[in-house]
């Protein structure tokens, strides 16, 4: 199986003015485009191809590290920009919301968790929201790792996550890391998280 | 004590366009900065308060050690350039290079693909050894070689804020800049 780098549901201008059209377009031409392509290198004639990502991932410790970051890289990001959406102001409802006021108290504890998760992460990594054995949580994860791989400290099912890498945001936001996770609670796409939480 | 945002020899439009001016007032004056406070902030109070940053980079861990490392780190690389020094190395400095290396290109060569093949944030370096041989090493994030005990003599910072506004996704790009903003007078002086 060769990875495609995924088309985006929405127009790079869409997300603005939380994330600029130019940002968009480099983060998703260029810098998921070099994933999906080394991750292909990486893999191709190896007893890999063929291979779900996610299996891969299970016992990623044991792989080269080309396939751990350019794998990560290649499925954090369309995990990004599928819980990125236009339709911005919108908040959990449901089922959602329900696991979220259990697992934090409240959804404005759960933004501060996860808020901090993100501002915390020391050179580049993500943010996550996590459903590990029934139970949320925010946590975080250096460079292009994530929750489903062997080598993560929180391990589970990743239903949000938020690239704090800072290409993600230093041409619009620079060194105002804070600013660019403030604007992200704009642009959540909500009811994309919700089926991920009910899967 | 307090620690100090150094003034830089040089204006932060001098080293355009290899380094765009906008670049360096946030390099510098935002992300240096910001890493003096923080470090003044957090040694209040603790066995680093009147450390020297030397000392801080061997023994301290977390946000001490991150922060105390990135002052070092970033002072090292900008007083590292200059608009208009020399751009080749000379005398023993250029002759340990050939001895390690090759030639300078060889190095120029090494080090740049060491540069542009660390996996995100953090600093590639030149070191001398205990023998006075030369080394090329990637630390990621703060990594900083004294903590390993040896001696840094030149350092390029490949965090993305280092050249995302002038080079975006582009790194190889900034890494040949790189080359032509050297002060290799204050880089050999360092051997
Ligand atoms: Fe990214
Ligand atoms: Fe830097």
């Amino acid at each position: 199986m060769v990875f495609e780098l995924p088309k985006l549901d929405y127009d790079y201008k869409a997300l603005e003015p939380y994330i600029d059209a130019q940002t968009m377009e480099i983060h998703h031409t260029k810098h998921h485009g070099a994933y999906t392509a080394k991750l292909n290198d990486a893999i191709k004639g190896t007893e890999l191809e063929g291979k779900s990502l996610e299996d891969i991932f299970k016992n990623i410790s044991e792989h080269p590290a080309g396939v751990r970051n350019n794998g990560g890289g290649y499925y954090n990001h369309n995990l990004f920009w599928k819980i990125l959406s236009p339709r911005s102001g919108e908040e959990p409802t449901g089922d959602l919301l329900n696991a979220i006021n259990k697992s934090f108290g409240s959804f404005e504890n759960f933004k501060n968790e996860f808020s901090t998760a993100a501002a915390s992460v020391f050179g580049s990594g993500w943010a996550w929201l996590v459903k590990s054995n029934g139970e949320l949580k925010a946590t975080s994860t250096p460079n292009q790792d994530n929750p489903l791989m062997d080598v993560a400290s929180v391990k589970g099912i990743p239903l949000m996550g938020l690239d704090v890498w800072e290409h993600a945001y230093y041409l619009k936001y620079q060194n105002r890391r804070p600013d660019y996770i403030a604007a992200f609670w704009n642009i959540v796409a909500w009811d994309e998280v919700a089926k991920r939480y009910l899967k | 004590m307090n620690f100090e945002l150094p003034k830089l020899p040089y204006a932060l439009d001098a080293l355009s366009p290899y380094l765009g001016e906008k670049t360096l007032e946030f390099h510098y004056g935002k992300h240096h900065n910001a890493y003096v406070n923080n470090l003044t902030g957090l040694v209040r109070g603790t066995k680093f308060e009147n450390a020297k940053l030397e000392q801080i980079i061997k023994e301290a861990e977390g946000g001490i050690y991150n922060n105390g490392a990135q002052v070092w780190n970033h002072t090292f690389y900008f007083f590292g350039f200059s608009p208009d020094g020399k751009r080749e190395p000379l005398g023993e400095m250029a002759d340990a290079i050939n001895k390690s290396f090759g030639s300078f290109d060889q190095f120029k060569e090494k080090f740049s693909k060491a540069a542009a093949t660390l996996f995100g944030s953090g600093w590639v370096w030149l070191v001398k050894k205990d023998n006075s041989s030369l080394e090329i090493i990637q630390e990621s994030n703060a990594g900083n070689p004294l903590r390993s005990g040896l001696k840094p003599i030149l350092t390029c910072d490949v965090w993305e804020h280092a050249y995302y506004l002038d080079y975006q996704n582009r790194r190889p790009d900034y890494i040949n800049a790189f080359w032509n903003i050297l002060d290799w007078d204050v880089i050999s002086s360092r051997f």
